[in-house]
């Protein structure tokens, strides 16, 4: 067990140092960071002195060499828009993303699993083309529009929620749902697969011969087998719940991190990008790493290897 | 021996009804179990055994699988006329089942004690300390070693001989009146696969429980059964004291069975099939099943299925060979 | 066997007809301001006319015309990505899975990698460093398919690898480079166009959220995620603007999805679980 987290650790970080270098040289190669933040007649003075100040004239090992020193030291450089460390930017955004994330991932547990598992029990019925609708059009509507288009229903229309920024539970109902959207399709049609052939397996039937009640084989023989392949596919959902929370935000002007991407991305805030997406990688990473040990100890076939 | 019948399964028929047509995997199933009596259920793969004992058990897999005629009588009481509620108490405790291939039997994410406790826990209604000295006995009951320790074990961690035990263990741990074994040594090794054997007589001579045996292997049949019943396509061709039919196969599907188990066993070169393959399920003949592949077929054999003759008051076969002229 | 899916046939078949012939089929430009004109509602609408089917934004153009312009840029970005995405991911595949050893190791790790990590992210950086425009568009949603193609497509290649027809040209002699090419390749096409079929609507939806957050192709070319990007501040009192791409585009991905749905189950059912 511990050299299966060691094991995934250092895949971790291997990845975090690719994912790095990769933000680096796509920075540096694909043109001049600096002709970013200048105007277009912007004198080759005012160019040169900004280009040293960041850094950004020495040869190429030189200015990763230092890049890496100084993010060794939590330091990703500074946001240009906001004239403070883009680290700083980050992490006082983050509580407002982590303060929707889990209810996203809870709403699409609570209306995805069950949805899913009954699918399966009633293949074919009516609730399993119900489901089926669902998960088809989930895959189809664009979640930042559905974000707009529940603004238009609840919060212009009808008027019982509003439209954006952060408060009180009001307001965040609609970001929750949004964003929860964007998973419910995905874990429905996987616990529905994994169920059906979970369900038809030989120690279903075992259960069943030793007289347990329905619910039981169900729920517990059935389901928690059912749910390993959602936990390994877990990392897909984080990155996908990462991305949404990006088009999320930016429709309800959420404060968070996904809207700070968008803002850096609008403004050409390279420095800020450049952090954002290292610290993103970060995150993601940690809770894959998470969710491996949450698996491996679901999982015994994986625990005592 | 008790002759008092405790299972009786009268004219079951159980189909598939699937898209590209019906497959009557169980056409007129008709026997009887003593209680304290293993009887063989021998058959080619495919000629319906299994269907008949999932059909017992209710336990049909989904998709298409219905018992449409027939009665299942367990204890007095048709058990095909049971509520699903009903059904569940019947399973375990008076009728269980041990499953063919250990390796996915048991549930891989609890461990060997914890399911063997759930089975437990249905019969005795004691306190925990109690169910896990049952659970222990339990597998001290089915020969395995250091019991106590393997209950906190996954399936994963035991060898295959030893799921197969633990699957055993499990089957029996309501003391059901009736075991179906379906095949249970199929996927095991050769010298464990005895191991099983001896174990499952023991414990069938312990506890007096009756055992319909599934399988395909006469060899196993003459160690283990005191009656059998062979089935072709859908139904029993030939039911008896293992005694007598070895010494009187009166139906010519049974004769060529046990030729062919014979001659294997001796020195002839030549190794012993029956020509022909065995009558698609979807696309049952009117007449004897068998008639197709029959060396001594006449038309009457094509035409009208044959009745069960009796060979003497235990045995009986269906074929037109044996009505009284 | 399942019926063809008319509807979402004719729906795709419209919509491409809309993006090739759009300069013919558009009633105004699809960038031209008519500012006397702006903000006008659809045609069912109070206050809506004939002149503007659609109605028209903030800045007085048509939203028809820019809905049929805007087609055009959608099914162009996404042919481009595929063939782009699709085919470097297959050809992962196939050496992947035909080479094997260390090759199949190191290429499969980085096709873990490119799961785990959102290409979304590198989308919106390349559109930074590289600037908007249709080429960075493409290679930035080409990161998104080539890992999913690469995995499918080399576990394909390993059940063919076991065939007698592969075994046969290497007893031949045939050079790897020859067995991959003739008798890996055609045997991949099948699941190949399915998974392109299947993955249009992901490019499709790709494509209007890089343009929804700023990192497509740059306005005022007409794309639908930059139109309801536009009427996104207006929602209240122009839902239109919004609203209408929006639709168009659910329509778009839900018919091309049943149609792929449709092929993978007519090619190879085992596909299931793609």
């Amino acid at each position: 067990m511990k050299r299966y987290i060691a094991h995934r650790l250092l895949q971790g970080v291997l990845l975090l140092c690719l994912v790095a270098s990769i933000v680096f040289f796509v920075g540096r190669l694909t043109g001049n960071p600096a002709d970013l933040m200048l105007p277009e007649d912007v004198s080759a003075e005012d160019r040169a002195a900004l280009i040293q100040v960041l850094g950004l004239d020495g040869p190429l090992h030189e200015q990763f060499f230092i890049f890496v020193r100084n993010a060794l030291h939590g330091d990703l450089g500074m946001s240009i828009r906001m004239r403070q460390p883009a680290v700083e930017a980050f992490f006082s955004r983050l509580p407002n993303t982590l303060a929707i994330i889990p209810w996203a991932i809870l709403l699409a547990m609570a209306v995805g699993i069950p949805l899913g598992v009954v699918a399966a029990l009633h293949r074919g019925g009516w609730i399993d083309r119900m489901a089926g609708a669902i998960a088809v059009l989930g895959v189809a509507i664009p979640s930042f529009w559905l974000g707009i288009l529940l603004i238009f229903v609840f919060s212009v229309q009808l008027g019982w929620l509003p439209s954006g920024r952060m408060g009180g539970p009001s307001h965040y109902v609609l970001p929750v749902i949004t964003l929860g959207t964007f998973l419910i399709a995905g874990f429905m049609r996987l616990v529905r697969s994994s169920m059906l052939e979970v369900m038809d397996s030989e120690y279903i039937k075992l259960a069943r011969i030793k007289g347990l009640r329905e619910s039981v084989v169900i729920w517990k023989h059935g389901l928690r087998n059912a749910l390993i392949p959602v936990l390994t596919l877990w990392g897909v959902f984080v990155g996908n719940l990462i991305t949404g929370a990006i088009v999320t935000e930016t429709i309800f002007a959420w404060p968070g991190i996904g809207r700070l991407t968008y803002e850096a991305v609008i403004f050409r805030d390279f420095p800020l990008l450049q952090a954002v997406i290292i610290l993103k990688s970060i995150l993601i990473l940690s809770i894959n790493l998470l969710v491996d040990i949450l698996y491996a100890y679901v999982d015994p076939r994986i625990r005592l290897a | 021996m008790n002759t008092q019948t405790v299972l009786e399964v009268r004219n079951l028929h159980t189909h598939f009804f699937l898209r590209r047509g019906i497959v009557k995997a169980v056409d007129g199933v008709s026997f009887t179990l003593a209680r304290g009596e293993v009887l063989g259920l021998v058959g080619e793969s495919g000629c319906g055994k299994s269907v008949t004992a999932l059909s017992i058990m209710r336990l049909l897999p989904r998709g298409g699988a219905r018992t449409i005629q027939g009665q299942i009588w367990l204890d007095g009481t048709d058990i095909l006329t049971h509520t699903p509620r009903q059904m569940r108490d019947v399973r375990g405790r008076k009728i269980s089942m041990a499953l063919q291939d250990p390796q996915t039997s048991l549930n891989p994410v609890f461990t060997i004690g914890a399911q063997l406790r759930e089975a437990l826990m249905r019969r005795l209604r004691a306190a925990q300390a109690a169910i896990t000295q049952a659970a222990i006995a339990a597998l001290r009951a089915v020969d395995i070693a250091a019991p106590e320790q393997r209950m906190g074990q996954y399936p994963h961690q035991m060898s295959g001989g030893m799921k197969q035990r633990v699957v055993g263990a499990i089957a029996i741990s309501g003391h059901p009146d009736v075991l179906i074994a379906d095949e249970p040594t199929t996927a095991l090794d050769v010298t464990i696969q005895l191991q099983y054997l001896k174990l499952l007589k023991r414990l069938q001579q312990d506890t007096n429980m009756a055992i319909l045996f599934i399988t395909h292997d006469f060899g196993v049949v003459a160690r283990m059964c005191d009656r059998v019943a062979v089935m072709y396509a859908g139904r029993i061709v030939e039911c008896g004291k293992v005694t007598d039919v070895f010494a009187h196969p009166s139906h010519p599907y049974t004769k060529a069975l046990i030729a062919s188990v014979t001659k294997l066993k001796g020195s002839s070169g030549r190794l012993p099939t029956i020509e022909g393959q065995p009558p698609s399920l979807m696309d049952i003949p009117i007449g004897c099943r068998f008639a197709p592949r029959c060396p001594h077929a006449e038309q009457r054999c094509r035409d009208i299925y044959p009745p069960s003759f009796p060979i003497n008051d235990t045995h009986t076969a269906d074929c037109w060979q044996l009505a009284p002229s | 066997m399942r019926r063809a899916p008319w509807i979402p046939i004719v729906i795709m078949f419209v919509i491409l007809v809309m993006a090739v012939f759009a300069p013919l089929l558009a009633p105004y430009s699809p960038i031209d301001q008519t500012l006397h004109d702006k903000l006008l509602p659809p045609v069912w609408v109070d206050g809506g006319s004939m002149k503007y089917l659609l109605g028209t934004d903030a800045f007085g153009r048509d939203i028809l015309s820019r809905l049929i312009y805007g087609a055009r840029v959608s099914l162009i970005v996404a042919a481009l990505a595929l063939t782009a995405g699709g085919g470097v991911g297959l050809l992962i595949g196939i050496v992947s899975g035909y080479v094997g050893g260390t090759t199949d190791a190191v290429l499969m790790r980085m096709v873990d990698a490119a799961f785990t990590f959102p290409a979304i992210l590198f989308a919106l950086l390349l559109a930074v460093t590289m600037g908007q425009g249709l080429g960075t568009l493409v290679i930035a949603i080409s990161l998104l398919l080539w890992a999913s193609f690469a995995r499918i497509i080399r576990g394909e290649v390993l059940a063919l690898k076991q065939r007698d027809f592969v075994a046969l040209a290497q007893v031949r002699g045939c050079s790897s480079a020859r067995i991959m090419i003739t008798h890996i390749l055609p045997n991949v096409l099948n699941i190949f166009m399915v998974l392109i079929t299947l993955n249009i609507g992901v490019v499709i939806i790709a494509e209007a959220s890089l343009s929804f957050l700023g990192a497509g192709v740059p306005p005022p070319t007409p794309t639908w995620g930059l139109m309801i990007s536009d009427g996104r501040g207006r929602i209240a009192d122009a839902w239109w603007i919004s609203l209408i791409p929006g639709i168009a585009i659910t329509l778009l991905v839900l018919s091309v999805n049943l149609f792929g749905d449709w092929l993978r189950d007519r090619l190879d059912p085992r596909l299931r679980q793609l």
